[in-house]
């Protein structure tokens, strides 16, 4: 239950908004809910539901719709790479592709031991430094600009060693 | 000229409180709530004839007119929702100048009647919202945010609100929808936000990069505003250049620049020195604009990109060279819309649908004459039947490329990026 997990977040997260409107709380409530598995359970779409006052399908509808919501467990570190086109301009489908022969994987799964999903994503306003990417984990989102293959494989290393976001 | 937006270059640490206030900063919102009635700051943002920075280009000032004073209350809600390939100028505002930003909100806020404002910004920017959380605190603990502000009856608070990937909540009613807790798709209209926006109140909706201006206007006047840029598109602008140049990045100039100087001046010309082919001046949404010398001489503002048939948009200049196929081009466009399109309007779902089907065809070798032409059919029936603008972006570079680039679409041209 998020309220009794998170009291002091779901307060602040529900003084945003006037009192009549609590609807609005769904976007910031759901990335509360996928804090400690990096997706929302149907538990969580219940839970939500009831703070509300709509129901689990209202919320499924939102995650359903936005894409940094998810339904499946992926790995611990979601590793975003935008290929649109500034960033394809200036490699990054290379980028991606040496990137996943690297870590063994193709675009969409992840890594055996868990750690790592990488996928493929549209425009992150980042495309003056590209190569880039974000990685979504339980600590938030985080961006990685002007990157390479190499740098790529030292970040991973890294989490791997510590399991947590470095920067 | 010194930074009249991005500061941060000439003023190191602007983004704390004490800098900031050292260089003038407040000092416009403080004017405007003890010395000036709202619609004093209205009529003098209408008359320096600030447009939109969003990509619209609709006059701020009219825009904040349009908030009927029968029915309230009143929100104001900043767009920072940018998520067009191409353009990354509200991220750095936002990260490096966050204050100059923040009392845009608050004057706009004041000027409209409204004592809530709400940022929206895209979820990918959880590391920009934090900044701005801290920085709304610091606003708070200086009393610049707050009830009964300069002891006067005005009280105001600005709230960040996080989106979750979705191109679509750029549009400003999609925006609306998903602050109120729902998929973010478009509303009919009319009624406009202006009268029925946030929670069905009347709303002003502007960009980041608008509101940034606002203070300046109110600090230094309208006419000095107007004497920078073109009559046509007074003021500065920044330019997201991106693509195949030595040095992308945001440049912050005058309206009336040229493509030329942007892109060869500052932008330090085309990688390996090869010829520059297209040019699009609104991200992925652009037209794609044939590189001659004529273009190149045209100065950036919105009537004359628009003579060439293509519009300046958020002016997010991505660069195109001869290595690169225009089929490749569109290819990764269309990929973008058919994603990103939210599905309400048959033409757009359908239509983005079908574009994709046909480019990966022509991709896989049915690159025929009567395939390309297929494309651009379905292209030119989707221009101007859904309620927000999406459909007819996700057509632009399409028909125009096909139009105006035709030898890459024949038959014995190589696709791929590096034709």
């Amino acid at each position: 239950m998020l309220a009794e997990k998170y009291p002091e977040e779901v307060k602040k997260i529900f003084a945003k908004y006037p009192p009549e409107q609590k609807r609005s709380a769904v976007m910031p409530l759901l990335y509360l809910a996928q804090r400690d598995e990096g997706f929302v359970t149907k538990a969580a779409l219940e839970d939500i539901a009831q703070m509300l006052d709509i129901t689990s399908t209202d919320v499924a509808e939102i995650v359903g719709f936005y894409t940094l919501y998810h339904d499946e467990k992926a790995g611990k570190y979601r590793m975003q790479v935008c290929t649109d086109l500034p960033c394809a301009l200036r490699g990054a489908d290379k980028f991606l592709e040496e990137l996943c022969g690297n870590l063994g994987v193709k675009v969409g799964e992840t890594t055996p031991d868990g750690m790592v999903t990488v996928e493929a994503v549209m425009c992150l306003a980042g495309c003056d430094k590209a190569p880039m990417f974000q990685i979504q984990s339980p600590d938030g989102i985080a961006y990685h600009d002007n990157m390479t293959v190499d740098k790529t494989m030292e970040l991973v290393a890294a989490l791997r060693k510590s399991g947590k976001e470095v920067k | 000229m010194a930074h009249l937006l991005l500061r941060h270059r000439d003023i190191p640490d602007i983004g704390k409180m004490d800098v900031y206030e050292k260089n003038g900063g407040f000092e416009a919102f403080k004017k405007a709530v003890t010395k000036m009635k709202p619609q004093e700051v209205t009529d003098s943002v209408k008359a320096s004839w600030l447009r939109g920075r969003g990509g619209a280009g609709f006059s701020t000032g009219l825009k904040w007119g349009f908030i009927p004073k029968d029915i309230w209350p009143h929100y104001v809600v900043a767009n920072a929702d940018e998520s067009e390939p191409g353009t990354f100028k509200d991220r750095e505002i936002m990260e490096s100048n966050p204050f100059q930003f923040l009392e845009g909100v608050a004057i706009a806020a004041y000027a409209t009647g409204a004592n809530a404002a709400y940022i929206y910004l895209r979820g990918e920017f959880w590391p920009v919202a934090a900044i701005l959380d801290e920085k709304i605190a610091d606003m708070e603990k200086a009393g610049f945010l707050g009830d009964k502000l300069f002891g006067t009856d005005f009280s105001l608070r600005i709230y960040t609100h996080l989106g979750a990937g979705a191109y679509i909540c750029g549009e400003e009613t999609a925006l609306l929808e998903s602050i109120e807790g729902k998929r973010g798709q478009p509303r009919i209209r009319p009624p406009f936000p202006a009268v029925y926006g946030l929670y069905g109140k009347p709303t002003v909706v502007n960009n980041v990069e608008t509101l940034t201006n606002v203070p300046l206007i109110v600090e230094k006047g309208s006419d000095w505003y107007k004497s920078l840029g073109t009559a046509d598109s007074p003021g500065v602008k920044i330019f997201s250049l991106s693509g195949r140049v030595n040095q992308p990045g945001n440049y912050e100039l005058p309206f009336g620049t040229t493509f030329r100087e942007l892109i060869y001046n500052y932008g330090g010309g085309i990688i390996d020195g090869r010829p520059i082919k297209a040019i699009m001046a609104a991200g992925a949404s652009s037209a794609m604009i044939v590189a001659d010398d004529k273009a190149l001489d045209t100065p950036m503002d919105y009537a004359s990109v628009r003579a060439l048939g293509a519009d300046l948009g958020s002016a997010s200049v991505i660069v195109i060279d001869d290595t690169v196929s225009l089929e490749w081009v569109i290819s990764k466009t269309i990929h973008f819309f058919k994603h990103e399109s939210c599905g309400k309007c048959t033409p757009c779902r359908e239509g983005t649908y079908w574009m994709l089907h046909l480019i990966e065809r022509i991709e896989n070798g049915e690159k025929t004459k009567e395939t390309v032409e297929l494309l651009h059919s379905v292209a030119r029936q989707m221009l101007n039947k859904n309620l927000c603008p999406l459909g007819d972006f996700s057509t632009m570079a399409v028909t125009t490329a096909i139009e105006r680039f035709p030898a890459d679409f024949e038959a014995s041209a190589a696709g791929g990026e590096h034709g």
